[in-house]
């Protein structure tokens, strides 16, 4: 995995897919929130890239931009409030950004498919499961009644939810959690698509439900050669199967790393005050580590880094410098001034 | 599902039995005597009274007569007025002029309601939306006949756009437009902002996202998704208001000289003709029961997670 660039090698000005050009790529990625209380500045340049077949894992705290990057990239993001104001989106060197709506409807579902943290809301509750897979499949592909039904059973039965044919004609309601998950990812994998971006998928589940979910979803993008981007707040959920992982907080990316070396040697304060707030078995009976403080108000941004107010490490420097993203190691990108020190191990 | 219809038909025979008790019971109550009046300036001659008490067996006590009467409505038989008409006929004659008025109404309340609420639903904030909310409080506000005597006073008199009363029975479906929307207009603004709630708040909800995330067309986002949404609440008011508006309305046919049947009832009270008003309250009460149940039972259609039983 080549994350050694930041910005991209890939023409700007060009529209329209580039071949060689990565999957998907955020690049410098700005927005706002303009509302009656001021300008919640939700993400502050914020770039990353996934390659098919590759699992991205952004992690961060509510409110730290992760979903909004999402809704951004899928295009749904509710405008207003939402603003963009700078920075691309780049789906196989296409700027997502600057393409028609029509060519945006085109790429959601087939290019980029997304699933949802609460799939009872997020799946219509007047219609069966079948007619919410179906729809796609008729709408998009211009497939009959009885193509598209057998289809949505293939799928079903795809997630590995028993009695597909039977299931078909049911309502979400009728469904239990995981099933409505597995159910959300059948619909979501509809139309082939090349990137999944899931939010927060497994957030509303059983812990044990939430592993076979995991377990699904890297199942099948192994198979399909898919990219997948990850978004949640559990480092433990990320572990097992994510190749990179990129830490947000306060609308920017503070940590990018792959994933072995991020959970040996943090390269950021903030992705290690996250794995030490983690429960470990070792060390039973102790308090649980927490970070001191909240995330800070996004209509006001701290000074300097976004997280000294928070940051065990702080200095003068932090104060009054935002740290510039560097490359402390190959393969890693750290937004710390001592990035460097904290890898090497103090 | 069917023991749920089950359920509810048996329900339907106390109420029914106790609605036309109360009914029969107040309109015999009432003070005055039925009788005086009936034979031009002299008083009534003793036979024509002894007649009339036999007839309407009015020496009998209430419970007797009540159940008399309700031995004959059970044959189809609703008695017959003091001047001897059926008061089946009369009903018969005047509820096509009630139901197409309440079609009217109905229709202008859905079409102009609906429609008003999903476009101001959609834009959200705005002028339309002003004018809109404005309009819709200042129907709420003015009572049926203020709406009725000034529409028929502008538009019949003044510009002499439309008749000023209906002229035949049952009335020509052109000449109850305006009565209509008249009956219709409250609930034609409750239907309005009914709907704009409804759309504005599903407008922002997860499936719709989702909708949007598939990658489907904005029309069909809306088309299905949202509309087929919002419309629950808004169908189910729709269908309640066709009991009440199946009623009759007293009002409005009274100033547009609709033969409908809260003409009739008015008629009755008026005459204190006792069956007149007893055999229309309880078809009335019947057709309100049945359009309610049916209400019910369109709510569990159109949103699946209702289940009875």
């Amino acid at each position: 995995m080549s994350a050694n660039t930041v910005k991209s090698s890939v023409d700007a000005r060009r529209t329209g897919p580039v071949p060689g050009a990565p999957l998907l790529e955020v690049d410098d990625l700005y927005v706002e929130f303009r509302t009656r209380d001021g300008v919640a500045r939700v993400l502050n340049g914020v770039s990353y890239k996934v390659e098919a077949g590759e699992t991205l894992a952004v992690l961060g705290e509510s409110g730290s931009g992760k979903s909004v990057t999402a809704q951004t990239v899928m295009g749904i993001l509710d405008m207003p409030p939402g603003f963009i104001t700078g920075g691309e989106v780049r789906f196989h060197g296409e700027n997502l950004l600057k393409a028609s709506q029509r060519r945006r409807r085109e790429v959601r579902g087939s290019g980029i498919a997304m699933i949802f943290q609460d799939a009872l809301s997020a799946l219509n509750p007047v219609f069966t499961v079948g007619f919410q897979i179906e729809e796609q499949l008729r709408v998009r592909r211009g497939m009959s009644r009885r193509d598209a039904r057998k289809r949505a059973i293939e799928l079903l039965d795809l997630v590995k939810i028993p009695n597909p044919k039977g299931r078909v004609r049911q309502y979400p309601h009728e469904f239990s959690g995981g099933m409505r998950q597995r159910a959300m990812i059948a619909m979501s994998l509809a139309l082939d698509p090349e990137m999944l971006i899931a939010d927060e998928p497994t957030t509303a589940l059983d812990v044990t439900v939430q592993a076979q979910i995991m377990d699904l979803l890297k199942e099948i993008q192994v198979e399909r050669n898919m990219g997948l981007i990850l978004i949640t707040h559990d480092l433990g959920v990320v572990a097992e199967v994510a190749d990179r992982i990129a830490v947000m907080y306060a609308g920017r990316i503070v940590e990018q790393s792959d994933a072995r070396s991020l959970y040996r040697k943090p390269g950021h304060p903030y992705t290690l005050a996250l794995l030490d707030s983690l429960p470990r078995l070792d060390l039973k009976g102790t308090e649980l580590n927490t970070i001191k403080g909240l995330p800070p108000s996004l209509l006001n941004i701290p000074s300097g880094c976004p997280f000294h107010p928070r940051c065990p490490r702080v200095q003068e420097i932090c104060k009054t410098e935002v740290p510039a993203q560097h490359r402390p190691l190959p393969g890693r990108l750290s937004a710390c001034h001592f990035a460097e020190e904290m890898i090497a191990g103090d | 599902m069917g023991r749920y219809v089950l359920r509810r038909l048996l329900q339907l025979i106390p109420v029914f039995i106790g609605t036309t008790f109360l009914i029969y019971w107040l309109v015999w109550s009432l003070p005055g005597d039925p009788f005086s009046g009936k034979c031009g300036d002299r008083p009534c001659p003793d036979s024509y009274i002894a007649f009339m008490t036999e007839k309407f067996n009015l020496d009998d006590p209430l419970i007797v007569q009540y159940g008399k009467y309700m031995a004959d409505l059970l044959t189809g038989d609703f008695g017959e007025t003091f001047r001897g008409t059926s008061v089946g006929e009369l009903i018969g004659e005047a509820y096509p002029n009630t139901i197409r008025l309440a079609l009217v109404a109905l229709a202008i309340e859905a079409v102009i309601g609906l429609g008003a609420g999903i476009l101001t639903g959609l834009r959200g904030r705005g002028f339309l939306d002003n004018v809109v909310l404005v309009s819709t409080l200042f129907l709420i506000s003015l009572p049926v006949f203020v709406t009725g005597f000034v529409l028929q006073i502008v538009l019949g008199f003044e510009l002499g756009w439309i008749k000023t009363t209906v002229t035949a029975s049952p009335a020509p479906w052109g000449q109850l437009i305006v009565p209509g929307f008249v009956l219709g207009s409250l609930s034609m603004a409750y239907v309005t902002r009914l709907t704009r709630t409804s759309i504005a708040e599903n407008k922002r909800a997860d499936f719709v996202r989702t909708a949007v995330a598939k990658g489907l067309p904005q029309r069909r986002v809306v088309g299905v998704h949202l509309l087929r949404n919002s419309a629950i609440p808004v169908i189910t008011f729709l269908g309640t208001d066709l009991g009440a508006l199946m009623g009759g309305a007293i009002v409005t046919e009274g100033i547009f000289n609709i033969k409908g049947i809260g003409n009739l009832v008015y008629r009755g009270i008026l005459g204190k003709d006792g069956l007149i008003v007893t055999g229309v309250v309880t078809l009335l009460v019947m057709v309100y029961l049945l359009s309610n149940l049916l209400v019910d039972l369109l709510y569990a259609v159109l949103d699946p997670r209702i289940r009875y039983d």
